[in-house]
């Protein structure tokens, strides 16, 4: 198995008729993501490269039963559509779209508590099991199915991590992008727990950055929970200090979000820790060796 | 996106929040009819976005119209951290009794907003918050704006133990609720909220920060930019839709993803180099934006060569190429350009640039590799 997405999961997109929405849909449908819908309010009865296009969420679920959606609505109207997945009750929604003000997001987040539905993003590349399904803008040719289990604050660089796996035969289970923005649905810590359970993982990679402490929180998880081996790249070691927002920040987070200060965290916790994006597969090569080409586990 | 502080403290007014009175002046003679109006002693206060204010001397208390003149002359002509005093911002000198600390932020690892407050306000509060965490209070707003209630109470006892300002304390916190949520701040902040000598309770001091994601919905906020404090550079990279920040290597660097920007960066830095700019050409790509980026990194003579690395998804590579290629005949280029692209449309890219002999890499390492040894000779 994979996590989060698989060749049954059923897909509407939102936004579809925009610019974004219908390249995507029909680069997803290539890949061979079952694309059952897609919603742009008043476009509802045409349709975008075959697919069928609805004016709600709510009309698109109960024609298509689709259980995950993906947004490309521009940024002022990605809140609207988040809680349009969570009313009509959609298990995962992944937003793609970037730019949207932090307090609507602060909304998204209290309606999303106690729903069990799962957000991935915003501002993110989106999720892919190779092989199986494709929800988002990465190009679908990098991967391939295999062991190791990806999650990432980066898009691009995420690519990076993915082509050299692949280049050096190490395929993916699933490949997650938490996205960049400050406040997103899940965090490193959410997915490790997905990871740790999943069987055809066997490996982890953790792409952080600069910015926030959520490597320190995944860090705390590995120490003590992680039965599988985790490698972890940092970006951001040379990026100049951020510039300082007043007091409150400083008061709130007490923590060093520097790409260092990560760094030494993770390898204190058992990650390891490489500078270079090529490293990776070699470090799984030594860690896990005929195990990654088993062909059982796919 | 930053304002000073009196027009924050002008936002708060609006709110209902009690400030210290005052008006902000750019010459001698109208900081001293301000000061006629509000009567002597007054506090002079240079208005920077920057910090460090006091220290370096942007404060000044006058009893007079000679004091006035002669410290409002010294203000305009300072600079601090190189930025020159514009503008005076002439207050009410308070006779401080007591000082507290109230803000509000988001704070993203809880995904909601939060009041912080504390009765030892003033300029040492983020020592405070290291050394006694205690004398800290938070109050999560959980979504939702009203405030009231039990848990508010303990709140708001928590930290101020008069009730008569517990009364007051809320009033203020309502209009900074009221601030953060209606021109969506990512700071609101009022440090010191004083009391003094008879009694009354006002903001002497104001900072708002805005989240640049939200100010589509803010137009006059958006107006209030003080473009001074932007980098000339960064802000017509921006007009681009290009993310970019000027460093002090001498690599050039473009770049699709801010992830991927950062990490290559920080392996020319391993690699013995040392990069001149982070930038981030963004998502989609057209031929037009590769010309401005290398247009806007080359302002910066010190690059010795610039280094394209580009792994195409919605960016695409022949996009790119058709915009290297462009530049070299429009910028007159007069630095190497070392180039891997890989992803989208990667064959279309190479093929064009192999007909007009721009090299490129397999993988970044190599490429890196080689703009690092060219710029090092």
């Amino acid at each position: 198995m994979s996590i989060l997405l698989n060749q049954n999961s059923k897909v509407i997109v939102q936004g579809i008729t925009g610019r974004d929405g219908s390249f995507h849909t029909r680069q997803m449908l290539s890949y061979g993501t079952k694309v059952v819908g897609g919603v742009t309010p008043g476009k509802g009865g045409q349709d975008v490269h075959g697919v069928p296009v609805f004016n709600t969420v709510a009309e698109a679920k109960e024609k298509t039963k689709a259980d995950t959606a993906v947004i490309y609505v521009p940024a002022k109207f990605a809140k609207d559509a988040m809680l349009e997945d969570i009313k009509a009750g959609i298990n995962l929604v992944i937003c793609i779209t970037e730019g949207i003000p932090v307090l609507d997001m602060v909304e998204v987040m209290g309606a999303l508590k106690g729903t069990g539905i799962r957000l991935i993003g915003p501002n993110c590349p989106g999720v892919i099991s190779p092989g199986k399904s494709k929800v988002g803008i990465m190009p679908g040719h990098i991967h391939k199915p295999g062991p190791i289990g990806i999650i990432s604050r980066s898009g691009t660089l995420t690519y990076e991590v993915v082509y050299s796996l692949t280049y050096h035969g190490v395929g993916q289970s699933t490949c997650v992008g938490l996205g960049g923005d400050p406040i997103i649905g899940t965090r490193f810590v959410d997915v490790l727990e997905m990871f740790m359970r999943d069987d055809q993982t066997k490996g982890i990679v953790m792409v952080g950055e600069i910015g926030g402490e959520d490597e320190q929180i995944a860090a705390e998880y590995i120490k003590k929970e992680a039965v599988k081996p985790v490698v972890g790249f940092i970006a951001g070691r040379t990026a100049p200090p951020g510039k300082r927002m007043g007091h409150a920040g400083a008061i709130i987070s007490s923590g060093n979000s520097t790409a260092e200060a990560k760094r030494v965290v993770l390898k204190d916790a058992g990650v390891v820790v490489v500078d270079f994006p090529e490293e990776i597969p070699v470090v799984f090569k030594e860690k896990l060796g005929k195990c990654l080409h088993d062909a059982k586990l796919l | 996106m930053k304002i000073h502080e009196y027009q924050a403290t002008e936002l708060f007014q609006k709110a209902g929040v009690a400030v210290v009175s005052g008006h902000v002046a750019t010459d001698a003679q109208e900081a001293a009819r301000i000061a006629e109006k509000i009567g002597y002693p007054v506090v002079l206060k240079a208005q920077v976005l920057v910090g460090g204010r006091g220290k370096a001397g942007g404060i000044k208390k006058v009893n007079t119209p000679q004091e006035l003149a002669t410290a409002f002359a010294r203000l305009r002509a300072l600079k601090i951290k190189d930025y020159p005093v514009e503008k005076v911002l002439v207050v009410r000198a308070v006779n401080i009794k007591r000082e507290f600390y109230i803000g509000m932020t988001v704070d993203t690892s809880r995904n909601d907003v939060v009041l912080i407050a504390s009765a030892a306000g003033g300029v040492d509060i983020e020592e405070t918050a290291q050394k006694d965490p205690q004398a800290i209070k938070k109050y999560y707003l959980e979504g939702n704006p009203q405030i009231g209630g039990k848990k508010w109470q303990s709140f708001i006892e928590s930290v101020f133990d008069d009730p008569h300002y517990q009364v007051k304390g809320t009033e203020i916190l309502r209009g900074l609720i009221k601030v953060f949520f209606t021109y969506d701040c990512s700071l609101a902040e009022i440090n010191p909220l004083v009391i003094d000598d008879k009694g009354q309770m006002c903001a002497a001091d104001a900072k708002i920060n805005f989240d640049d994601n939200a100010l589509f919905r803010h137009e006059d906020v958006a107006a209030l930019r003080d473009i001074r404090y932007e980098e000339a550079d960064e802000m017509e990279a921006k007009k681009y839709g290009l993310s970019f920040v000027r460093l002090d290597g001498n690599v050039g660097c473009i770049v699709n993803g801010a992830g991927l920007a950062m990490a290559t960066m920080d392996i020319v830095n391993l690699s013995g180099g040392a990069s001149a700019n982070f930038l981030d050409v963004g998502g989609s790509s057209n031929p037009e934006k590769v010309v401005h980026a290398l247009r806007i990194i080359l302002n910066n003579k010190k690059i010795k060569a610039v280094l394209i690395n580009i792994f195409g998804g919605i960016t695409r590579c022949d996009d790119i190429a058709r915009g290297l290629v462009d530049a070299r005949t429009k910028l007159n280029l007069s630095v190497p350009l070392v180039v891997r692209l890989i992803g989208t449309n990667e064959e279309e890219a190479k093929a064009l640039l192999a007909r007009h002999n721009i090299r490129t890499y397999p993988t970044m390492r190599e490429a890196i590799g080689q703009v690092v040894a060219i710029a090092n000779q």
